[in-house]
């Protein structure tokens, strides 16, 4: 009793089944058993009912004949072009709405984010109403409004409501003039890629200076006429290599042009107004993250308000923003495959929804669509990771 | 001594009163001041019509199409099918079960009953029984109403209940193995969260409708709705088990160890220690997946069963009652943002009601 160490037992002591080491080992090989056996159980049922169907696995359904037309193709296709190809068209549908999302959805969700934290009682209402409004809507019904309700109800071609005589709704989606670039504008390019390199080193040498001398390079202003100018000068120079095919009504369509999907245009909208609220209140959140105190000692420094907001609240409102929106970024891209309900032939509608059921080829098929988001997933959380590994406050 | 009258000086400056708020809030500057005009003279233009296409031209009462005559909404499209929308292809006669899973389940959302015990044991265990019981039937003399005849609210509400009754538990078991100093354990439990959170949900309930039929040994019939519900709930439940591991990483280390020292054992220090503390620092991210689930809930229309949305959809395409398509979505986002909104002013309020601290 008043030596209560003998009461306890020392390691190595008293009944096995009370060693945490052997508990731990029994748990993870009643694990490993529980989890072998489950898995060979649905191997084996797979094999079994594969067989019984008739149906061969492996991947050599993807050389063979698609047979189907896919509405917007961003690369070569007909119908006579194989399964893997139909697999390359949709991934790229895929990724093109992803990306058109995800530069609205950052906009819109910057402007009604910093709206929200506006000292004028209307405007930040109006935001906290528009965030309230659409992420408690389903983002599948907001897709078939914008589609059915909206898009599908404008008027035919000749009836099309016109913006500036360049842009064109109608029932068939969008019709929009289209660059035509001759082989010089290739210089464009060119010139465009010299004046963001010369930036880049722009800014480089302008950081050095400063830690140097203390003075600081507009690298901001010079860098935005480089980007732009050089571009524009290459342009002239070369002779305005660009032509614009502009739309234009012949019976009862558009010739010229451009046009786009109102499938596009329905699931882009959806997706950007959707994701935005979702960013806005990151964005929220973020800057209201930042201590007041901060701010007030940049002030009391004499920083003026623009460089406060750069280079003192930013920063840190986006070491709290910058994970949270990418992750939104990656719900995006995963929504997109909503488009099948509504017929844009992302990768989820023309692979896992026409080839599976033309081919029957169901766990190949589905196995490659979830590999193609996972694989995004995973490399976006690296790249996360590595970020955040960056600019982690470094506690000492 | 002075013989005349003091000055009269300005009145002081309004700060109080209708006018001082306007002034602070609205015109406080003339950049202020322009917003304010601007957005006022937008939401003006904006949300007259409608109002206007909602309430005011809108036909309200009647039985055919023939009622639609106004330029406004049309709302006899939504009361025709009213019963439709609520209980899917429910058989009529049978509907007064539904109501009572509806009634018991409305009694249970009241915060703070009395006997808090017995009614939270009563809502995990009895009430899915009662539920599960009275809606599929087949026992007690009730006739069996197969779930292909489910739909609308009542499908909708029954996928999100299940959902999120399932989820939890699994997403709570998966955070745990996930923080275990097991390899084996930890490796699964990371390797299921990150494969589930990694796809879209969409593919997930296609590989559930023409997957989990090739997994099930041969002759068996799985049931479309279980199919989709088993999807939903492992989906769900990696989103949680995220959700939970946060908060279980915010639990000091000292917690779990002053228990072992007290001689509890793993599942009583998780049970009595950490968990309650921590699934309380979580409310707003648990209810937020909840959220999301029920918002999601919406997607088994891609896979042909007749969730509110889905039975929505299917009357846009009646003949008869063509280009009503505003109408319908209108009134199905109604419904559901009801639903998110108040789940979401709900976890505010308990929030509130747990926070301990100071």
């Amino acid at each position: 009793m008043l030596r209560p160490s003998s009461s306890i037992p020392r390691r190595g002591r008293g009944p096995l089944w009370r060693d945490p080491a052997v508990r731990a080992l029994a748990t993870q090989v009643i694990l490993l058993i529980a989890l072998v056996a489950v898995i060979g159980l649905l191997i084996h049922n797979t094999l079994v009912n594969l067989e019984a169907r008739g149906i061969n696995t492996g991947f050599g359904f993807l050389d063979g004949r698609a047979g189907f037309p896919i509405s917007q193709t961003l690369i070569q296709y007909t119908s006579d072009s194989t399964y893997g190809r139909t697999f390359a068209v949709g991934l790229l549908n895929t990724l093109l709405v992803s990306v058109l999302g995800i530069v609205a959805a950052t906009l819109i969700g910057f402007l009604v984010g910093i709206a929200r934290l506006s000292p004028n009682w209307l405007l930040a209402r109006l935001a906290a109403c528009y965030v309230e409004l659409f992420r408690n809507i389903p983002l599948l019904l907001q897709i078939l409004f914008w589609y059915f309700a909206v898009l599908r109800s404008l008027p035919s071609p000749r009836q099309s409501i016109s913006m500036f005589d360049a842009f064109f709704f109608n029932v068939r989606g969008m019709v929009m003039p289209a660059p035509e670039t001759q082989p010089a504008f290739v210089a464009v390019w060119v010139a465009l890629l010299v004046a963001i390199v010369a930036t880049v080193g722009l800014v480089i040498y302008g950081r050095r200076r400063q830690a140097a001398t203390g003075r600081a390079l507009p690298v901001g202003w010079i860098g935005t006429m480089l980007i732009i100018g050089l571009p524009i000068v290459a342009y002239f120079v070369t002779g305005r290599p660009l032509n614009w095919s502009v739309p234009e009504l012949g019976g009862f369509n558009f010739r010229g042009g451009m046009h786009v999907l109102p499938e596009l245009l329905a699931l882009w909208l959806a997706l950007s107004i959707y994701t935005a609220a979702f960013i806005a209140e990151i964005v929220r959140s973020g800057i209201q993250s930042v201590p007041g105190g901060q701010t007030e000692a940049a002030r009391s420094l004499s920083l003026p308000g623009g460089l406060t907001l750069r280079r003192i609240v930013l920063p840190q409102a986006m070491r709290v923003i910058i994970p949270q929106i990418t992750s939104q970024y990656l719900n995006l891209t995963k929504n997109s495959s909503l488009a099948t309900a509504i017929g844009y032939p992302d990768l989820v509608a023309v692979f896992a929804g026409t080839t599976l059921n033309q081919t029957g080829q169901a766990i190949e098929i589905i196995a490659m669509t979830m590999a193609v988001y996972l694989i995004i997933s995973l490399v976006i959380s690296l790249l996360m990771n590595i970020y955040n590994a960056r600019v982690a406050l470094r506690e000492r | 001594m002075s013989s005349d009258m003091i000055a009269a000086r300005p009145a002081p400056d309004q700060r109080h009163g209708i006018v001082g708020w306007l002034r602070a809030n609205l015109f406080s500057g003339p950049i202020n001041s322009i917003v304010t005009v601007v957005v006022l003279a937008l939401l003006v233009r904006l949300l007259w019509p409608v109002l206007d296409w909602a309430l005011i031209d809108a036909d309200w009462v009647g039985s055919t199409r023939q009622a639609c005559t106004g330029d406004g909404a049309c709302w006899v499209f939504i009361s025709v099918r009213l019963n439709q929308i609520v209980y899917g292809f429910y058989p009529e006669a049978m509907r007064w079960r539904v109501d009572i899973v509806f009634a018991l389940f409305a009694l249970l959302a009241i915060p703070r009953l009395p006997f808090k015990r017995i009614v939270g044991v009563f809502a995990l265990i009895g009430f899915p029984v009662i539920a599960w019981v009275l809606l599929l039937g087949g026992v007690f003399g009730l006739t069996p109403v197969p779930t292909r005849q489910w739909g609308g609210l009542m499908l909708t509400l029954t996928i999100a209940a299940v959902g999120i009754v399932g989820s939890l538990p699994i997403g709570v078991l998966l955070a745990l193995g996930r923080r275990s100093k097991m390899p084996l354990v930890k490796g699964a439990s990371v390797v299921f969260i990150e494969f589930w959170r990694g796809v879209p949900l969409i593919t997930v309930l296609f590989m559930a409708s023409v997957m989990l039929p090739l997994f099930a040994p041969a002759g068996t019939e799985f049931d479309k709705l279980l199919r989709a519900l088993i999807g939903i709930m492992l989906f769900w439940s990696a989103y949680m088990a995220e959700v939970v591991r946060s908060g279980l990483q915010a639990i000091p280390t000292g917690q779990g160890e002053a228990g072992a020292a007290l001689g509890l054992s793993y599942w009583q220090r998780m049970g009595l220690i950490i968990l309650p503390q921590a699934l309380k620092l979580v409310i707003p991210g648990i209810v937020n997946t909840f959220i999301a689930l029920f918002k999601d809930t919406s997607l088994v229309l891609i896979i042909g069963l007749f969730d509110l949305l889905a039975v929505i959809q299917s009357g846009l395409t009646d003949s008869a009652w063509l280009g009503f398509a505003i109408e319908g979505y209108v009134f199905a986002a109604l419904v559901y943002w009801v639903f998110c909104f108040s789940m979401s002013r709900y976890s505010q309020y308990i929030e509130r009601r747990l926070h301990t601290g100071h």
